[in-house]
């Protein structure tokens, strides 16, 4: 099941002296579906294109079962690549799109028939074989995108944001949809997408980048929950990010307090970055809480409230399904688990304060975060 | 209202078109039609066309010749082109302009003096002790004459088309096991259709019926359908029999185009010219 099937070793990639990326290592089993993840600019696509042989990188390997593929061009990699919108070809029907790599490589007629039509079907588009690639909608032409690339059974498809150009709901049928074609067809995917949320419901594996670096590599489960650095909390999730004092293993202080935790080896009264996740946080009465502060906005969500709560001039998320007014007074308890803990890094004190939070300005960073090339 | 205020901006133009192209045009078709002498109506002069027709074949044939050579030689130029720096695109660009800045009827004297018996080529040929070769009054001299003339009309419409074409097509061509040349004739090619048939419709049009060049550099014997056309007019003073059969090159190239485009369009699902 998880035989190694690439490695990238020491990969660094420059621009006009730009670095883009900088010392990527990662190894990507067979049949795993691995995504990359991380904001514009952080080197996700470049790693892709490397992978696709569309780049070559400045220094470091491309190792493809066991053998170095650095100057191997596209054509000759058992690679295919979902592209960025699609990329069809406009002078082929779908079914011609579709049949493309078969053709080039000279199977059989009535195999490309049988495979394409196959194909057809797994991608729900049985019958638009003779439709023009530009009278489908946005979906459709996702489908034939990901069905040219299948069809041609490559040991591994780069899918590289395929879904950023649907509307949500689409998107979400699509995210169902590839994970179940992964799961049917064994290949291996490997991910491009800045949305975490698209990454933690359909990964084996998440690899969080920023800056050209992997900041963090594992299951989604253990990225959200354990995340390494400032960055991967900000990033995966809503996350209060307070500064803390390891006291001794399973104690940290904040606030001027010691609270229990589930974490250990630190070094004593080690400077920490302390992660409290919005939605673990239980709210009480003033008089039975460890914090007691003041409510100052509240953002109906539909499925709960955003929250944000006032401590000693320290701003928090907080999201609850019980309504309480601005001004209210409230208490919250910490339970040892809600309470992560993480080392410095050169990420402490750039995310998790939330005094100058705003709903609107949020929507508004996470849509522009798709163009990158 | 809108609609009004366009027709009203698009009037100076289309009085222009009434004035000197409609008007005109139903001249040359009354001019056709009518017998000169009697001025009623007459078929003669279109049933008697039966003699230029080796040399409406002739001039179809030159710029279809004409047309093939500029689209080989177009083409790599605009390819090269269109995948260069945009300084590098401008200047290219400019370059294969300049041509068009100079007069044509000086452009096409200026191979004159090239071709000519006692003209530069045949002089430095000459140094060596070879020649005078016959270049000046053959076919190849009109070929020549037309390829030179039109090349550009041929490469910026090809130019356009691929440089328009999506970098990712070719990625995804390669991605798809496309070495170079089969990224060329699966991908690029036939996304090139649409300048192709541009161009060689913006060749083909003006050389069909081009009579300077062919008189310039050209014999008896490559006389085209323009230069009989200018006869007919000038020296022979018949100006219906000239009118027949400007008339009927002015179908035959509005069918020649029209073929060209529905067969464009059946290819590309859009029509460019």
């Amino acid at each position: 099941m998880s035989k190694e099937l690439i490695r990238l070793r020491g990969l660094t990639m420059e621009f006009d002296g730009e670095r883009i990326l900088d010392g990527i290592d990662l190894y990507i089993n067979d049949h795993e579906f691995l995504t990359l993840l991380g904001p514009s600019g952080c080197g996700k696509t470049t790693t892709l294109r490397i992978i696709g042989g569309f780049l070559t990188p400045t220094s470091g390997t491309v190792t493809f079962d066991g053998e170095v593929i650095n100057d191997v061009p596209p054509y000759k990699r058992q690679i295919n690549t979902v592209f960025q919108r699609y990329a069809l070809f406009p002078h082929l029907n779908v079914f011609d799109n579709i049949a493309f790599g078969l053709r080039v490589a000279k199977v059989p007629k009535e195999e490309v028939d049988r495979r394409v039509e196959r194909m057809l079907e797994i991608v729900s588009l049985k019958g638009y074989g003779h439709r023009a690639v530009g009278a489908l909608s946005g979906g459709q032409q996702q489908r034939v995108a990901i069905a040219r690339a299948l069809v041609n059974e490559p040991k591994v498809l780069l899918l590289d944001e395929p879904l950023g150009a649907l509307d949500l709901r689409l998107r979400k049928d699509m995210q169902n949809e590839l994970k179940r074609i992964q799961q049917a067809t064994g290949i291996t995917f490997i991910y491009v997408t800045h949305d975490q949320e698209e990454a933690l419901s359909m990964s084996d594996t998440v690899v969080v980048m920023d800056k050209g670096r992997i900041q963090q590599i594992g299951r989604p489960e253990d990225i959200y929950n354990e995340p390494k650095n400032a960055f991967v909390a900000d990033f995966i999730g809503e996350s209060n990010i307070l500064d803390g004092i390891m006291l001794s293993d399973y104690r940290v202080k904040f606030f001027g307090r010691a609270f229990e935790c589930v974490d250990k080896g630190f070094a004593e009264n080690e400077p920490v970055d302390v992660v409290i996740r919005p939605e673990d946080i239980d709210i009480v009465a003033p008089e039975e809480g460890h914090l007691v502060g003041t409510v100052t906005s509240v953002t109906f969500k539909g499925l709960n409230y955003d929250i944000i709560v006032e401590f000693k001039g320290f701003k928090w998320l907080i999201q609850t399904t019980d309504f309480h007014g601005v001004g209210a007074t409230i208490g919250i308890r910490l339970n040892p688990e809600d309470i992560h803990i993480m080392h410095k890094s050169e990420y402490s004190g750039l995310f998790g304060d939330y005094s100058s939070y705003s709903a609107e300005y949020d929507e508004l960073t996470e849509d522009a975060g798709d163009e990158e090339e | 209202m809108k609609k009004n205020n366009s027709v009203l901006l698009s009037l100076p133009y289309i009085l222009w078109m009434l004035a000197f192209t409609l008007i005109p045009l139903c001249v040359v078709g009354y001019y056709a039609v009518t017998d000169p002498t009697t001025g009623a109506f007459s078929l003669d002069h279109l049933k008697d066309l039966g003699i230029y027709l080796p040399v409406l074949g002739r001039s179809i044939g030159y710029c279809l010749v004409s047309a093939l050579i500029c689209l080989l030689i177009g083409y790599p130029v605009a390819y090269y082109m269109a995948h260069r720096t945009p300084l590098v695109q401008k200047m290219l660009y400019m370059l294969v302009m300049l041509p068009m800045c100079m007069s044509f009827l000086l452009r096409t004297l200026a191979w004159v003096g090239l071709l000519q018996d006692t003209g530069i080529i045949n002089d430095f040929l000459g140094l060596f002790g070879i020649g005078p070769l016959k270049l000046i009054r053959t076919p190849g001299a009109v070929v020549l004459g037309m390829v030179y003339n039109y090349l550009p009309y041929m490469i910026l419409p090809l130019y356009t088309t691929i440089s328009k074409i999506d970098h990712r097509l070719i990625e995804a061509a390669q991605d798809l096991g496309c070495n170079s040349v089969q990224t060329f004739y699966r991908v690029i090619l036939p996304l090139s259709v649409p300048g192709i048939l541009s161009g060689v419709t913006m060749v083909f049009v003006p050389t069909v019926s081009t009579f300077y060049i062919s008189q310039k550099l050209g014999s008896t014997d490559t006389v085209l359908i323009g230069d009989v056309i200018e006869r007919l007019f000038k020296q022979a003073n018949d100006p219906n029999m000239g009118a027949a059969l400007s008339l009927v090159l002015m179908v035959l190239v509005f069918v020649c185009t029209g073929i060209m485009n529905r067969f464009g369009s059946e290819e590309e699902g859009s029509v460019v010219v």
